[in-house]
């Protein structure tokens, strides 16, 4: 297929990871997974997981990081944050990455914190010249610390803001140009957020600065209503992932050519087996693509 | 207030309105959607304290526990990015919560709980071989002056309430609580041995050892500090230590060995 887009430029430094699926390690599945090494792509953490002095959460990563390729995701930088970045976090961050080496990191456009207090949750921002600055300085800051280029994941977001100014996919394609980051492309959010406030999800997607993409992710949803009646969709990460959301993978994949890319879960677990069938859809569809490519 | 000084209020105080200046595409009221992200905070940290305190949860039920949780959540969210650590505070919220005043014992086996994920997380640590302390319990001229560098992942909790038995009748799925005298004062140690946390009864005299030894006292200050208790035994509280391998070092004068 002659319209993959990926450029050098971004993804060689952005990302390492291979071109195949991924799971989320769950500490349910850790010993399933050092006793059959199943074939899995790579393997995703959460940075604030695996900030502990010591224990079993190491060994056993340290065992997996033997074996497999491994993509580390914080999510609580609060890089859409007002306030300045926590040194201490980026501190800790270092440590983790340089420890363990991953293929790739990635953070949130998003906040996550503010006076102090901490909320665990991925919050929403207005999109204008100034939060806009703010983003890419944070963004910036993230990869002088860590001497390495990050990837920022597009947000699922419930609100919009009456002060925003620019387009999501423009705030987001600046951010990456501005910083020369690269793009995680979470495929579920991108739908929900779509949903959620009345866009066109290729449209949408088409509008992301694609070549930028290093990784994907697909995960569940959860369907509410809003007000009026409406759906309003929630990135819940607590069942499959949707038949609409595959469609959208495929097509973005048609753009991209073939993505490492991840199955996110982190309620409702499921049995190993039924995360591994999932990757192995996602599987299915990246080596079709690449057969593609090749032919 | 900056913006997300006044969206953060919100989040936590369900009496606050929905901040200003969000809007819906389909102009219906942005409450309902704002009412998302207060759920997604207090179910996410509700969910995290659940995790870590599953025999307060099984003790109390899952109602009334998100209840508790919930009222800890919105007036102590959390001051740090890492969630690992965030229950430090719910024992001292739980024993002062007046709705679960019927179950005193119930803020103790929080603490043992929160042993158990400090354990858990603790510093990896390799125990001095059994032949070193052997040799220093073997020579009296020797043992008041040394004292024990003891491994990060070791706690223990004295409790007047039956903390240990009340734990473990919850480590199998149907736990069965008659013949159990929650009355009974009990003591725990908490250690994290191949992979898995371990907990187990000592005397609770041979806890109050441990304990001095923990803040730094030298084995003779310990035995001395102990020694009122007609109930200590020091063969006791010292074999608890070798059987858990919480020992790591020797410290005699300025000499260390590890």
């Amino acid at each position: 297929m002659s319209t993959a887009i990926h450029s050098a430029t971004y993804d060689a430094g952005a990302t390492a990871l291979p071109q195949r699926a991924g799971l989320g390690l769950k500490p349910a599945h850790v010993r399933q997974i050092l006793d059959t090494r199943p074939a899995v792509g790579f393997f995703e953490v959460h940075a604030e997981n695996y900030m502990v002095p010591g224990g079993p959460f190491h060994e056993h990563l340290g065992r997996i990081r033997a074996d497999y390729p491994l993509s580390v995701h914080g999510v609580g930088l609060s890089i859409g944050g007002e306030e300045p970045l926590d040194e201490a976090h980026l501190d800790r961050l270092a440590a983790l990455l340089e420890r363990y080496a991953p293929q790739a990191f990635s953070e949130h456009l998003a906040w996550s914190g503010h006076g102090g207090a901490f909320f665990n949750d991925l919050l929403p921002l207005p999109y204008t010249p100034a939060t806009l600055a703010r983003a890419c300085a944070h963004v910036d800051r993230v990869q002088e610390r860590l001497r390495r280029p990050m990837l920022l994941e597009n947000p699922a977001t419930y609100v919009e803001f009456t002060e925003s100014t620019l387009a999501e996919t423009e705030f987001i394609a600046e951010v990456v140009r501005r910083t020369g980051c690269g793009l995680l492309l979470d495929v579920n959010n991108a739908y929900v957020s779509c949903v959620n406030h009345g866009r066109e999800p290729r449209a949408y997607l088409q509008a992301l600065p694609l070549a930028a993409v290093g990784e994907i992710h697909l995960a569940g949803f959860a369907r509410q209503q809003d007000d009026a009646g409406d759906a309003l969709l929630i990135d819940s990460h607590g069942s499959p992932v949707d038949r609409a959301v595959w469609a959208l993978y495929e097509f973005v994949l048609g753009r991209l050519g073939p993505t490492p890319t991840l199955i996110e879960r982190d309620n409702d677990i499921p049995p190993f087996e039924v995360l591994l069938g999932e990757a192995g859809e996602a599987g299915r569809l990246l080596a079709a693509v690449r057969s593609e490519v090749t032919a | 207030m900056s913006a997300q000084a006044g969206f953060a209020a919100a989040l936590l105080d369900a009496a606050r309105p929905c901040p200003d200046g969000l809007v819906a595409w389909n102009g219906s009221d942005p409450a309902r959607r704002f009412a998302v992200y207060r759920n997604n905070v207090v179910v996410s940290l509700v969910d995290a304290l659940a995790e870590a305190f599953p025999v307060v949860h099984a003790l109390v039920g899952g109602e009334f526990f998100r209840a508790m949780a919930q009222v800890f959540v919105t007036t102590q969210p959390p001051r740090s990015r890492l969630l690992a650590f965030y229950g430090e505070g719910f024992a001292d919220f739980v024993a002062a919560f007046r709705p679960a005043a019927e179950l005193p014992w119930l803020a103790d086996v929080a603490r043992l709980e929160m042993l158990r994920v400090r354990a858990c997380h603790a510093a990896d640590a390799e125990p001095l071989p059994q032949a070193a302390i052997g040799a220093l319990l073997a020579d009296p001229a020797r043992l008041p002056g040394a004292s024990f560098g003891l491994h990060p992942a070791l706690g223990v909790l004295r409790s007047a309430h039956a903390v240990v038995d009340l734990w473990a009748a919850h480590q199998v799925d149907a736990p069965d609580l008659s013949g159990l005298d929650p009355a009974r004062p009990q003591a725990g140690l908490v250690m994290c041995e191949c992979d898995a946390v371990t907990v187990t009864e000592i005397p609770v005299p041979a806890a109050a050892f441990i304990e001095c030894l923990q803040a730094g006292a030298s084995l003779g200050e310990a035995l001395d500090a102990c020694s009122a208790d007609g109930g200590f035994d020091p063969a006791a509280a010292l074999g608890a230590l070798l059987r858990a391998q919480a020992i790591v070092s020797i410290r005699e004068g300025d000499k260390d060995h590890e």
